[in-house]
């Protein structure tokens, strides 16, 4: 058995769930005496994989795929794991890879498993739990296949760090044109994006008008958070839609989600609730929110919320 | 322009899930299903090539008889004719390979899925149809220009947008922002009336594997009771989140 995980970057860095996927293919590995190769695609520093238990690191340079080909991007790394033989390929569930993992997947002639949330409950043949019904539900699948492919759920899986002798080989790659071309990127540069973040802090429409969002901005600056909101708030052009997040909008999987003016609609949880721990505050008790919730503040958000910045200008000043 | 949209039929956002025969199976008891919500983003696109451009529009579903009622519900928004592979939806790649193999013989200019669905998640079907037919694949899409073989596209990314040119053949996958709320239709007492009349054509499915199998479902450990801090004691939040929780 032979392991490849791909590890993601963006603009030469890689990002936070390349680790966590290096480190969910090392136990992998760890649980079949085997090991793991790793593939990045352009990164700067190959090398910082090394901590996170990973035995050798192909590393692909190629002007070619200086911007994200879903086509592109999959064939190079079908290329590896013809390389090495891998039979298990590991990569995340970030935007990019769900969009080149069905590619990948029929390529590879891979049982495709997408959000797996937990290792794999056994081998042979090879079983493992992933999110479904927008996680209202857990599914059990068996893959039938030799080989298989499986996308790990955002922060279901932390971070391992253990040093190997990791070694690094750079791998020559063809990459054939194709007509999907990207013209142009809009980016918010300066600010956390959903996915990226460890924390979110979404507000609803108990917010009144868009013209309240400067404390929830700010919030999110103090906490070193993204801003999220529901759906009726993007529906009604308060916020851009990239920032509805519920079943029908962005799934959040944070480690932290605070929930302001927001009633807590099955919709809504149904997108954020694999976050780890929930705020909410809701001058209504008796908002659905609170069922689902960790922590909750009965008040006015218009009082809580600047309140709330203040005490935590003050803490981080202490910490 | 051919233009096909696969339409998955999904118990409605409000359903409370839940199985039967050992956490095996679905429970589809009182649930009602309708069509899935970025596939409702993608027919509502359609239905603007269709009146603007001219194009036809067909609408495809694997499954048994009890979709046809989701299938109805798209005739009746304007699609042309629709299409039911009668086969128990079993897996992802399973779907994508009937369906790839229907649209290949009827030489679609453009396939219309949705970025997922909301029952199985997989977010597979689309790119598997694309990669099965060679065709070019645009996921995540919320915009979509199309002038004779040129393609105009957005793909949502985090935090921005993507603009993208491409051709067909060409698969997407639609989500939401593809079109804006209040293009999308709820169908009219004269659209169900048409659509009485249209062509449902069942055929029967090709033979393809299970590459994979669902074994069992389980629902999430229910939730602990909510702490509740008063709001005049944040800094009791704080603390909590410091140092019970770690996670500020
Ligand atoms: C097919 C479908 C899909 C959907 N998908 C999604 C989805 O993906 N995501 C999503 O979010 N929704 C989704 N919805 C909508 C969902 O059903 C709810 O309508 C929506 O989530 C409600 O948004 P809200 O909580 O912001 O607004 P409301 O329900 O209006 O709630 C506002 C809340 O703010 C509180 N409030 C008012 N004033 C204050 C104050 N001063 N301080 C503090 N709290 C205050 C109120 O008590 C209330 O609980 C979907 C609906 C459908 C039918
Ligand atoms: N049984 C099905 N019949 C027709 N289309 C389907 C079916 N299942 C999935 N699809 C399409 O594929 C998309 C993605 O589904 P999935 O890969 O299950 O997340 C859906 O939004 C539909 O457009």
């Amino acid at each position: 058995m032979a392991i490849l995980v791909y590890t993601e970057s963006e603009q030469g860095k890689f990002k936070k769930i390349a680790f966590e996927v290096a480190s969910y293919a090392r136990a992998i590995a760890d649980q079949n005496n085997t090991t793991v190769t790793a593939v990045c695609i352009n990164a700067e520093s190959p090398m910082d994989l090394e901590i996170y238990g990973v035995d050798k690191i192909l590393n692909i340079s190629n002007p070619d795929l200086t911007t994200f080909n879903a086509l592109s991007y999959s064939q190079s790394i079908l290329q590896a794991a013809e390389n090495e033989n891998s039979n298990i390929v590991v990569i995340s569930s970030s935007a990019d890879s769900r969009y080149l993992a069905p590619l990948l997947a029929v390529k590879l002639n891979a049982g495709y498993v997408s959000n797996a949330s937990e290792l794999p409950s056994s081998y042979k043949p090879l079983t493992v739990k992933r999110t479904a019904f927008t996680n209202k539900a857990f599914e059990n699948v068996q893959v039938n296949t030799e080989n298989v492919l499986i996308s790990l759920a955002k922060n279901s899986f932390s971070i391992n760090e253990v040093k190997s002798n990791t070694s690094l080989e750079e791998l020559p790659v063809t990459v054939i044109e194709n007509d999907t071309k990207v013209k142009s990127v809009e980016k918010a540069t300066d600010k956390v994006t959903i996915a990226d973040a460890d924390t979110v802090v979404s507000a609803g429409r108990g917010l009144k008008g868009p013209e309240n969002w400067g404390m929830i901005e700010e919030l999110a600056e103090v906490l070193g958070a993204a801003t999220a909101c529901s759906k009726p708030v993007s529906d009604l052009g308060w916020r851009p839609h990239g920032e509805h997040v519920g079943q029908t909008g962005k799934p959040v999987a944070t480690n932290l989600y605070i929930a302001i003016g927001i009633s807590g609609a099955i919709q809504h949880l149904a997108g954020i609730n694999s976050s780890k721990v929930k705020v909410v505050i809701n001058t209504d008790p008796d908002a659905p929110f609170f069922k689902a919730a960790d922590y909750g503040v009965v008040g006015d958000a218009f009082e809580v919320v600047p309140e709330l910045i203040n005490k935590l200008k003050t803490f981080k000043a202490q910490n | 322009m051919k233009i096909i949209v696969c339409i998955s039929h999904v118990p409605d956002t409000t359903s409370k899930i839940n199985f039967t025969e050992e956490d095996t199976k679905f429970d589809r008891n009182g649930v009602q299903f309708v069509i899935n919500p970025n596939d409702e983003f993608g027919l509502t696109r359609a239905m603007w090539f269709k009146e603007k451009q001219g194009a036809s529009v067909d609408v495809i579903n694997v499954g048994l008889s009890d979709t046809e009622s989701t299938l109805r519900k798209a005739l009746a928004i304007g699609a042309d004719k629709a299409i039911r592979i009668d086969m128990i939806p079993e897996n992802g790649y399973n779907v994508a390979t009937q369906l790839a193999s229907y649209i290949k013989n009827g030489n679609y200019d453009l396939v219309i899925a949705g970025r997922e669905s909301i029952d199985y998640n997989g977010g597979m079907v689309p790119g598997m149809i694309a990669a099965l037919n060679n065709s070019n694949f645009i996921n995540n899409c919320i915009s979509l220009e199309i002038d004779g073989t040129n393609v105009t596209a957005a793909r949502e990314i985090d935090g921005g947008r993507e603009n993208i040119e491409s051709s067909t053949p060409l698969v997407i996958g639609a989500q939401k922002g593809l079109v804006e709320e209040s293009d999308l239709r709820i169908p009219n007492m004269r659209g169900i009336m048409m659509a009485r009349k249209k062509q449902l054509e069942v055929i029967p499915p090709i033979e393809s594997t299970n590459q994979t199998n669902s074994i069992k479902f389980e629902k999430p450990i229910p939730k602990g009771e909510v702490t509740l801090v008063s709001p005049d004691n944040l800094d009791e939040l704080i603390n909590l989140l410091h140092n019970e929780a770690k996670v500020i």
